[in-house]
């Protein structure tokens, strides 16, 4: 083996080193997941990140059945209150979990239910206040048993 | 469809109180298959509204997402006697309803 070739082989061994093990998984993580469905359910209005508590166990042992609570801040009264809760999955193969309509009456702007995870992964709640803003929060939930939804 | 609903017999007016629902469903997500190969049908339940004294206070979509036997719980303010009615359906058509009374004092 030449120098020249050694050379060559050695840099192809540091880019190799360099680049991460699975790209598609970095590349994942880089760009926002929720950016598409966010788009749809939104209609192109920017999402302000705050007001929207999401409410896990930071470690899950189950994927089939997470417990979950959404929290908004919101006076509800009718002048100003959340219209409705919308919960995104970040790995899940449909990522939208379910949408709930609140109003005035609720009082308390508050869900809770029980979630399938599809591994760990991001859970995003959006909500969209009566003046027509969304505000969205989110928890990151490690899952140590998927719910395996995709048949994998 | 069996059900189990939860909320207070009592309350003040005005006070706000939590609502409970769960719903035996096994909510299948369409991406499993049985002993034989075939693919279990996607069958979630993908509506449900609940009605005090007849006006809406909550409505969800569901979606496969949810776990088996979905419980949800909400929040809404005791306004007067009467009845909260439940009802839902799942992707398969079938319709589920249940009935909670409340009687507020004050």
């Amino acid at each position: 083996m030449g120098a020249p070739a050694r050379r060559r082989f050695i840099s192809v061994l540091a880019g190799l080193a360099a680049a991460p093990l699975w790209p598609g998984r970095a590349a994942r993580a880089q760009d926002d997941p929720f950016a598409p469905l966010l788009r749809k359910i939104t209609g192109g209005a920017t999402v302000n990140p705050g007001r929207v508590t999401v409410d896990t166990p930071r470690l899950a042992d189950n994927g089939h059945s997470v417990p979950l609570k959404v929290s908004v801040v919101s006076p509800m009264t009718a002048a100003d209150h959340v219209r409705s809760i919308t919960l995104l999955s970040g790995r899940n193969p449909r990522p939208l979990i379910a949408t709930f309509h609140l109003g005035p009456k609720a009082g308390r702007p508050e869900v809770a239910t029980r979630v399938r995870l599809n591994g760990s992964q991001r859970v995003l709640a959006v909500a969209q206040l009566s003046d027509g803003s969304y505000w969205s929060g989110s928890a990151e939930v490690e899952v140590t048993e998927s719910a395996c939804l995709d048949a994998s | 469809m069996v059900a189990r609903v939860q909320i207070p017999q009592q309350a003040k007016r005005g006070e706000v109180i939590e609502v409970r629902i769960a719903i035996q469903h096994p909510m299948e997500t369409g991406f499993r298959f049985d002993l034989l190969g075939r693919a279990i049908p996607k069958n979630v339940i993908n509506n449900l509204s609940v009605r005090y004294n007849g006006a809406e206070v909550f409505r969800a979509e569901l979606g496969s997402g949810i776990a088996a036997n979905p419980y949800v719980q909400f929040c809404t303010v005791a306004e007067a006697s009467g009845e909260f009615v439940f009802e839902w359906m799942d992707d398969a058509g079938q319709r589920g309803a249940e009935r909670a009374s409340i009687t507020i004092s004050g």
